[in-house]
């Protein structure tokens, strides 16, 4: 379980403070599907980064499985069960897909499990294994990379930050199988996702909507969705061209 | 029987992956004497006599089969000026293996300066593997002075790989080529310095001959207070193919000057640089990290990886 208390986050705007986070609250249970949707600048990737641990709150706590990690490393949430999605994955010269899918496993996995968590994702894992994870793989690979090392982590809480961007329509397809399979495997595990696809609110358990750093609304699919349908916090769809290659058939 | 101890026995681990005597034709040199030597019916290995070194002659024709000429040096205070020539017979398929490891316990500089000379015959194909290592907590300098030539005649092709990644305090690596009608050459340098060390690599290429093309890549950090110069130039004398790339890491102080340099001497001459030197990205370690690495474990990943 994750549970934010009165979360507030200022950075530095010129001579004056500027609150991106404003004294948010929230519970995510174990078992569940949450997305965070919101309109563009309302504080959706900031709170996924304090979550992680990459930036730190100007008040309030954060407590994940029982313990209070507000002062915790990103590292000691990784390790005590804590996946994070990148939005812009990273790239790493000379580090190969097999290398970050043994890391992100925290153990030597043999390349046939590691080509499971490809698979999953819709790459041909015998073309992506030896891969490196440089700048020759397009925006979308590189995406579905990024969550087969969130799926390797067989993590307690996955965090996605706006999983669908940069991707193509026929990823995207794919990618909410992902959600799916991990949702009906999840048990005692949640997954948050940063999201305003209309398609990913469709399979959330509870949304929450942000709004200028504040919790606008906050409940169950059934009672939120209706009311976002066509606003900016529930998109239709909107794609780029993937380019050819990017697809599941070896 | 190798006559080395231990230590010398680890340094050849280290620069040459040599366990025990290697297959084919040898020549290990321990601390100015040589150690074991065995030629084979397609390479013969002599000593010169006016200078120290060797002679290192590859039939023509020879497929498949292997040269290791490594170099280990424990005794501190011995300076050293080797030099050894190779004559790539034509058509020729080889693997050679050279290197230098250093162990200086002492107050005085352990310096090696091996200066090879290859002549590849037409349509040879070399794959030459050089690793240097230092060891030793004495307060002497390990010094290496690598001089690469390579002549290389029609239609041959010369992979070098070059790798120094830990504890050689001071180097200056020159590197010259001279290549003929579609010969190729490729270098692969991986360079790691760190504490107060100081490396500066020094490649000239010229293409001469039509077809003829050369890739030069550099990947190296500079950690503490080292400082690295990358001085590659590529002089495109005919209708020639030419890249040079340097792409480095810098921590703590580590300084580096890359150089890259083009000269087109003929109207179809086609070259290329690249260089760039940046810091580890604060998203790399960050990524890493979120995978359940410390900083220190992701910064480590990070550049083993660069340098693998």
């Amino acid at each position: 379980m994750l549970e934010l208390q009165n979360i507030s986050f200022q950075v530095a705007d010129g001579s004056a403070d500027k609150e991106i986070i404003r004294n948010v609250s929230l519970t995510i249970p174990d078992g569940r599907l949450a997305v965070i949707t919101g309109p563009n600048g309302g504080g959706k990737s900031t709170l996924a980064r304090l979550i992680a641990g990459i930036e730190r709150p100007t008040e309030g706590r954060i407590f994940f499985r029982g313990e209070d990690v507000t002062e915790r490393s990103i590292t000691e949430r990784a390790r005590m069960g804590l996946a994070y999605a990148f939005q812009q994955p990273v790239r790493f010269k000379g580090i190969h897909v097999l290398d970050l899918l043994r890391i992100a496993a925290g153990k030597r996995i043999a390349t046939a499990d590691a080509c499971e968590y490809l698979s999953a994702v819709g790459l041909c894992a015998r073309d992506y294994i030896g891969r490196e994870v440089n700048a020759s793989l397009s925006g979308g690979e590189l995406k579905r990379i990024e969550i087969a090392t969130v799926l390797a982590r067989n993590a307690a809480l996955a965090v996605f930050d706006e999983p669908e961007a940069g991707i193509d329509l026929w990823s995207f397809q794919n990618l909410i199988a992902v959600f799916e399979t991990m949702r009906a495997q999840m048990k005692d595990r949640s997954i948050l996702i940063i999201s305003h696809q209309e398609r990913i609110l469709n399979i959330a358990d509870e949304i929450i909507v942000l709004k200028d750093g504040m919790v606008e609304r906050q409940g169950a699919r059934e009672d939120v969705l209706p009311a976002l349908i066509g606003s900016s916090a529930a998109v239709h769809g909107c794609w780029k061209t993937e380019p050819k290659g990017a697809n599941a058939t070896c | 029987m190798l006559k080395l101890d231990e230590i010398q026995m680890r340094l050849l681990r280290e620069v040459a992956d040599l366990h025990s005597v290697p297959e084919g034709a040898y020549n290990i040199r321990s601390n100015a004497h040589s150690a074991g030597r065995q030629s084979t019916a397609n390479i013969e290995i002599t000593p010169k006599t006016d200078v120290s070194g060797l002679e290192i002659r590859i039939k023509p024709g020879t497929k498949k089969e292997s040269v290791h000429i490594p170099v280990v040096l424990t005794q501190t205070g011995l300076k050293e000026v080797v030099y050894n020539d190779f004559f790539v017979g034509e058509d020729a398929d080889v693997v050679i293996v050279a290197g230098c490891g250093i162990d200086n316990c002492g107050a005085q500089d352990a310096q090696h300066d091996g200066i090879h000379r290859f002549f590849v015959g037409k349509n040879a194909k070399v794959k030459y593997v050089e690793k240097h290592y230092g060891s030793g907590e004495g307060s002497g300098k390990r010094i290496l002075n690598p001089v690469t030539e390579v002549y290389q005649e029609a239609g041959s092709y010369v992979e070098m790989e070059m790798v120094q990644i830990k504890g050689v305090d001071d180097t200056e690596r020159t590197t010259k080529a001279e290549l003929a009608e579609n010969a190729k050459l490729i270098v692969r340098e991986r360079l790691m310095t760190h504490g107060d060390q100081r490396a500066v690599s020094v490649y000239n290429v010229a293409l001469n001959g039509d077809g003829s093309s050369a890739d030069v890549v550099s990947r190296s950090v500079a950690k503490g207070n080292s400082y690295q110069t990358f001085d590659a130039k590529i002089a495109g004398n005919a209708p020639c193919h030419g890249h040079t790339e340097c792409d480095s890491i810098i921590m703590d102080n580590g300084r580096i000057l890359a150089v890259p340099g083009l000269e087109a001497n003929n109207l179809d001459a086609e070259l290329f640089h690249e260089a760039a030197i940046g810091k580890i990205a604060g998203d790399q370690l960050i990524k890493l990290m979120t995978l359940g690495l410390t900083e220190a474990e992701a910064e480590e990943q990070i550049i083993n990886g660069f340098l693998q």
